[in-house]
């Protein structure tokens, strides 16, 4: 798979959901969809038939409002078909704004933030209990990481030496009232998390390359678990939502959804080419 | 007297449990010595999870060794499992749908002197108001290990709270009548019915054995599974009743009386005085102490079955 002409693919169905839906998070979706790209088309082993397999890896995503995002890999990974994408939000739909188990491919429920990181660990203990090979993965927002409860994760992921979790920062520097550092400073997540005993890696977090040697190399670090700080661009691959704060769960217009779609089409075929 | 605390059982419990089931898995918040959990610590090493003092990742780790098919038993005092853990009950226990038994430990106004801070007198409403959580609060030993014993047996989350010291027994090793949800009948009254849970049902007893002694025909429900709440043990009792008392170890805003009153509201309307913990913080005293304060005892039921009858 072509996984940078991919990632344009995924942001078109995320498009389509929340233009359609009139509701979800568009500007993290789009910061995280190389992320989840990556993590779900290369590094993770689970797939609809194994899903149920005590063996497969494990995925939670914290930031439970980059939902659509989830649900646009979930779908094109075949764990619901196409059409179901057609109901995100709607009356009745199990399909909601965050994630929830009822929804085939999700493991937790996720939507109030700071709980993740700590459930990962929950998986990456049972996993080292049962001597399983699996890895567990966990995305969180750069605003969720004011929340304490991720530092109590962070402290027993690193006490546990687990070595078998890897943490995502989706750290796109912007939350619903502005950049992070005007909301609650989060610079130096390296050294934060280094003292708590995490092997840390930077990358360019919408770089599906850069992403899949920073798995690649988690996989590798022993006696740790593994934060990957992934800078990212919140809106990224349609030029008016990139570094806007108010794209955090703006819905487009007509008009801006066209000329969205327009964009991410282009970057698709040029990714292609 | 009996010396042995409810939680000295759910450890030996779960010790007989781990034995033979490497996914029995217990977690502390470093309240292994205060749940009486460090035999299964010492024992269990492989099978024992400590988070530290932290009550939010406790329950989320839990719930995350559940997921992967651990049966998660997560024991922190009830006063910081039941509110500082409360989200992480409710979204990651009862939403996701995870087999974790929260075990809160030294509850309702068990730590007695320390105060309001280590007191879980509103444990029942927060969790029982929560869509998918179960409420149980054994009377006494025998019928802990019969609890136990059977939520070993499911895969839901439920909340399980026991007090800190050890009670006097309401039944006896070879005489504990139990079913799961349904509660236990310790006799039927014509003019009063007592429904209690936890440690109040040893005095909802003793006070029964007085009125009946008086010729006030009175029966007992020891309704330990608060939620989900046997209706229709309700219902019976109050339809052959003429009053009804409920007494908890609780604030009297949405416990085991509140819940009561619904039922008997709407089934069997008749007259209910809910006895429990006022909407203050306690008087400083040990458990026996502050109880007989707040006349929740046998001369306290007494007295409002008298008043309620006329």
């Amino acid at each position: 798979m072509n996984l940078k002409a991919n990632s344009y693919r995924l942001r078109q169905d995320i498009l389509d959901m929340v233009y359609r839906a009139k509701t979800g998070h568009i500007g993290g979706d789009f910061s995280v969809t190389d992320i989840l790209n990556v993590l779900y088309n290369k590094q993770m082993n689970v797939t609809p038939e194994n899903f149920h397999d005590p063996d497969h890896d494990r995925f939670v995503l914290s930031k439970g409002h980059s939902v659509e995002a989830l649900y646009a890999v979930l779908c094109q990974k075949g764990f619901f078909p196409r059409e179901d994408l057609l109901t995100v939000s709607q009356y009745l739909s199990k399909y909601i704004g965050h994630p929830n188990n009822k929804v085939n491919g999700i493991e937790m429920n996720s939507g109030s933030l700071g709980h993740g990181l700590s459930v990962a660990v929950g998986m990456a203990i049972a996993g080292k209990m049962d001597k399983r090979d699996y890895r567990v993965y966990v995305v969180m927002g750069d605003g969720e990481l004011a929340e304490g409860s991720v530092w109590e994760g962070a402290m027993a992921g690193g006490h546990y030496k687990l070595d078998n979790l890897c943490a995502v920062i989706d750290r796109n520097r912007l939350q619903i009232s502005g950049t992070t550092e005007y909301v609650m400073n989060q610079e130096s997540q390296e050294e934060r998390w280094a003292t708590f005993g995490w092997h840390i890696i930077s990358v360019d977090g919408n770089d599906v390359d850069a992403l899949d040697a920073a798995f690649e190399e988690a996989k590798t670090v022993k006696g740790k678990p593994t934060l990957i700080v992934a800078n990212t661009t919140k809106g990224c691959g349609v030029s008016f939502m990139e570094n806007k704060a108010g794209w955090h769960h703006k819905v487009p217009t007509e008009e801006e959804y066209q000329q969205g779609m327009a964009e991410l089409k282009e970057k698709e075929a040029a990714a292609n080419e | 007297m009996n010396k042995i605390a409810n939680k000295q059982v759910i450890c030996e419990v779960l010790m007989e449990k781990a034995k033979a089931d490497k996914d029995v898995v217990v977690l502390c918040s470093d309240s292994r010595g205060s749940a009486s959990l460090a035999p299964f610590a010492d024992t269990y090493t492989e099978q024992f999870v400590e988070v530290g003092i932290a009550e939010q990742s406790l329950v989320s780790i839990a719930a995350g060794l559940a997921k992967c098919g651990k049966k998660a038993y997560a024991a922190s005092p009830a006063c910081f499992l039941s509110t500082r853990s409360m989200e992480q009950v409710k979204v990651d226990c009862a939403y996701s749908h995870t087999n974790v038994k929260l075990i809160g430990i030294s509850g309702g106004v068990s730590y007695g002197a320390l105060g309001m801070t280590h007191h879980s007198a509103t444990d029942i409403a927060d969790i029982a108001s929560i869509p998918g959580m179960r409420v149980y609060l054994p009377s006494d030993r025998f019928q802990t290990r019969k609890l136990m014993e059977a939520l070993y047996q499911d895969h839901d989350p439920a909340y399980i709270r026991v007090g800190r010291n050890a009670v006097p027994d309401v039944y006896t090793e070879d005489n504990c009548p139990f079913e799961m949800d349904k509660a236990t009948v310790l006799g039927e009254g014509s003019d009063i019915a007592i429904i209690a849970c936890g440690e109040m049902v040893e005095a909802a007893v003793k006070a029964a054995e007085v009125l009946n002694a008086e010729g006030i025909s009175t029966g007992v429900l020891d309704m330990y599974c608060v939620k989900p709440l046997d209706t229709e043990a309700v219902i019976k009792a109050a339809d052959a009743a003429k009053a009804v008392i409920v007494i908890e170890e609780h604030t009297t805003i949405g416990g085991l009386g509140s819940m009561v009153c619904q039922v008997i509201a709407a089934n069997a309307p008749r007259k209910v005085t809910c006895m429990g913990l006022p909407d203050a913080p306690v008087i400083t005293g040990t458990s026996r102490e502050v109880f007989d304060y707040y006349h929740l005892n046998c001369d306290g039921i007494v007295a409002e079955a008298k008043k309620l009858l006329g």
